[in-house]
């Protein structure tokens, strides 16, 4: 069978089960469509959580950004898992027990204010669309390397799937297509990633097979990388070689920035009790760790292979025992078949630079200290031949690296789309409920009526995919900053402002209202000022350099910056204005302790 | 409410363990992960050293260990002030 069979089989089974979800989980209530009648139990609301958070990036490319660069990107590692902590102790219980669908409805009732519900509103929306635009490219590309369908059509072809379980579902279609995309996902990312841990150090566990043994050379998995990789003039893959301090602030910027986004706290809105959301944060993050653990195995791993494979010497022994790779190999050898197959995406490419018929990989910037500096002397390079490796490679090349059959190749595709169109779908609720809730009934027309809520909620989520899918047709210049942007505005606003409101009873309406935009502002300007007005190149004021950034903070770790000016802005604002209504205090009260609020105030 | 100052204990004992826990996730990610790795990089782990495992590995099996022990305490705190529902 074609590997274009066994692609369109599993990703045609998979999308038959997401259809299947949706008519069976099709919702009848305004309670069904946005929190799936809160009857998810806490490990199911775990697992879609953790398919809702986990896009394409998580997917595709995390892996990647660690295989290039190392310890010093244990920051996303990190960052992505430890905002969980934040949200199981600062927010879900609470926000929970607060009971309401949308978190702009929290800070507009808290700050008893319209002008703050709709501060939110707007973060959210900026939010959520910076981050749904890459999902949505994300399924295109996907379609377009597997199934051999343009980009665009592919595109057209998740936005309808989605629609399918969003619109008629809603929160609970969404609910459970995620379980299932997790399950899809999960295997697709581990059972490469197994089979290659075997390989090299006959490990099942990836976990494990990291810190284990390298078969082939007998040596330390790590410490045989770092030699590998310092041999080619790269820096070693263990070492710290960032800023420190920009290192901290761009993990926390990633932590409270997953605790502020609207589309993970909707999930625990889900869960039956506060003891559930508690707990589901829990098993949200046992689910996400299946493959943040698996991730620094896989870009460790990949990178080896690649490596050993540009330099067939450094599987066994010294790194120059052999040549480097010929050209010859490349285009005939079987177990190559990958390389040629990557080049045609243009995620891989080659050029023999000094005609010697070999394909030397080494880093240019580093060379000159390193031992390649004799190989460059003695065969006389002109510069590194493997002149393009794209991030992407490491995770979607992987089966065919490790000549994976092809069943494994279709499997990861199904996941990597799995991951992209759970995230869509979580998104796209935050954005439909953010209009039909907060701006609609919220609003514009309070007195609407449950069931003409529910058909204009279900408006909302058809208008919102059209214009995430028109917009992923054409990203604009925003889209690729989902970390700085996305990130660094839910960490400057949404996160500080939730808290306070939870654990102040003095911050009033003007501090929160202050603090949102003066933690928005002062972030959106810091990541103008280096990456160019609304992102268009050229027009920054000053260069995106380590050396240009303010105390080396660069613009992606600002959120956190931004954080603290939110909080103190809010403080300083609320201690100088009258303190909120006894009202609004007994609301802190009673979001404060699990048991029902009704019970709470009958005394 | 009739129980004012109980609620306020709760409210305490709670803190409490929210403090107690954000210690240990700051410890585990930001000092053994990052600044204190220096202090631990004579313990090797694997082929590299103990502040390389918790940046990447060690620290998100503390938070997953972090989040159900308080979400165990936190039901225990909720039945002994009788606010569990």
């Amino acid at each position: 069978m074609s590997q274009f069979a066994l692609n369109l089989i599993v990703i045609g089974a998979s999308f038959a089960l997401y259809i299947g979800i949706a008519i069976w989980a099709r919702a009848g209530s305004t309670a069904e469509f946005y929190a799936a009648n809160r009857g998810v139990g806490p490990v199911m609301n775990g697992m879609a959580t953790a398919a809702d958070w986990m896009s394409a990036a998580s997917f595709i490319s995390m892996a990647g950004l660690i295989a290039f660069t190392g310890y010093d990107n244990s920051t996303y590692l990190m960052g992505w898992t430890g905002g969980y902590v934040l949200l199981a102790l600062l927010l879900a219980p609470y926000l929970r027990k607060f009971g309401k669908f949308t978190v702009p409805q929290f800070i507009g009732d808290r700050f008893y204010s319209q002008t703050a519900r709709i501060i939110g509103v707007i973060c959210l929306l900026i939010i959520s669309i910076t981050y749904v635009i890459g999902q949505m490219t994300g399924v295109g590309v996907t379609f377009s390397r597997y199934l051999e369908v343009s980009s665009s059509t592919g595109l057209w072809i998740g936005a309808a799937l989605v629609f399918c379980y969003a619109v008629l579902g809603g929160m609970k279609g969404i609910t459970y297509a995620q379980v299932a995309q997790y399950i899809v996902l999960i295997i697709a990312y581990t059972i490469p990633a197994a089979f290659i841990a075997m390989q090299l150090t006959g490990h099942v566990l990836p976990q494990t097979g990291l810190f284990g043994t390298h078969d082939a050379s007998g040596a330390k998995f790590l410490a045989k990388l770092d030699q590998v990789v310092t041999d080619l003039g790269f820096r070693s893959y263990t070492g710290h070689h960032n800023s420190t301090l920009d290192m901290v602030l761009f993990t926390l910027a990633l932590m409270i920035g997953t605790a502020g986004l609207p589309h993970v706290i909707i999930r625990f809105f889900t869960v039956p009790k506060v003891a559930d959301a508690r707990k589901s944060a829990g098993w949200a993050l046992v689910f996400i760790a299946l493959l943040y653990t698996v991730a620094p195995a896989v870009g460790s791993m990949s990178r080896f292979n690649l490596t050993t494979t540009m330099w067939p010497g450094a599987e066994t022994g010294d790194t120059f025992s052999m040549p480097a790779v010929s050209v010859d190999a490349i285009n005939n050898d079987p177990d190559l078949t990958w390389m040629r197959n990557w080049q045609a995406t243009g995620l891989l490419a080659w050029e023999d630079k000094n005609g010697d018929g070999l394909i030397q990989y080494y880093n240019e910037a580093g060379a000159a200290d390193a031992p390649v500096a004799a190989i460059i002397e003695e065969q006389g390079l002109v510069g590194n031949e493997l002149t393009t490796v794209n991030n992407d490679i490491m995770v979607l090349a992987n089966p065919e690296i490790a000549n994976l059959p092809g069943w494994v190749i279709a499997i990861v595709a199904a996941g990597g789309l799995a991951a992209a169109l759970s995230t869509a779908a979580g998104l796209l609720l935050a954005i439909s409920s953010a209009v039909s809730h907060d701006l609609i009934k919220g609003a514009i027309n309070p007195a609407i009526s449950e069931k003409n809520e529910l058909l204009a909620a279900r408006i909302s989520m058809a208008v919102s995919i059209l214009v995430a899918t028109i917009l992923g047709l054409n990203p604009p210049g925003f889209a690729a900053q989902t970390v700085a942007l996305a990130f660094g505005l839910a960490a400057s606003s949404i996160f500080p402002v939730l808290m306070m409101g939870i654990f102040s009873k003095r911050i009033n309406a003007p501090g929160a209202i202050w603090g949102m935009i003066a933690g928005m502002v002062s972030t959106i300007l810091y990541i103008f000022a280096y990456k160019g007005w609304f992102f268009v190149a050229g027009t920054n004021m000053l260069p995106d350099t380590a050396d240009a950034w303010l105390f080396g903070i660069s613009p992606a770790s600002f959120g956190t910056v931004g954080a603290l000016i939110n909080f103190a802005v809010a403080y300083a604002v609320s201690s100088a204005t009258a303190e909120p209504p006894a009202e609004v205090q007994e609301l802190v009260e009673s979001i404060r302790v699990p048991r029902g609020a009704g019970a709470a105030h009958s005394h | 409410m009739s129980d004012k100052s109980s609620s306020n204990a709760y409210w305490k004992a709670n803190l409490r363990i929210i403090w107690i826990s954000l210690a240990i996730w700051a410890l585990v990610s930001y000092g053994f992960g990052i600044i204190l790795r220096p202090l631990v990089a004579s313990i090797a782990v694997g082929g590299s050293d103990l502040g390389f495992w918790f940046a990447q590995q060690g620290s998100i099996l503390v938070f997953i260990i972090l989040i159900f022990v308080y979400s165990w305490r936190m039901n225990k705190l909720d039945r002994e002030y009788g606010v569990d529902e």
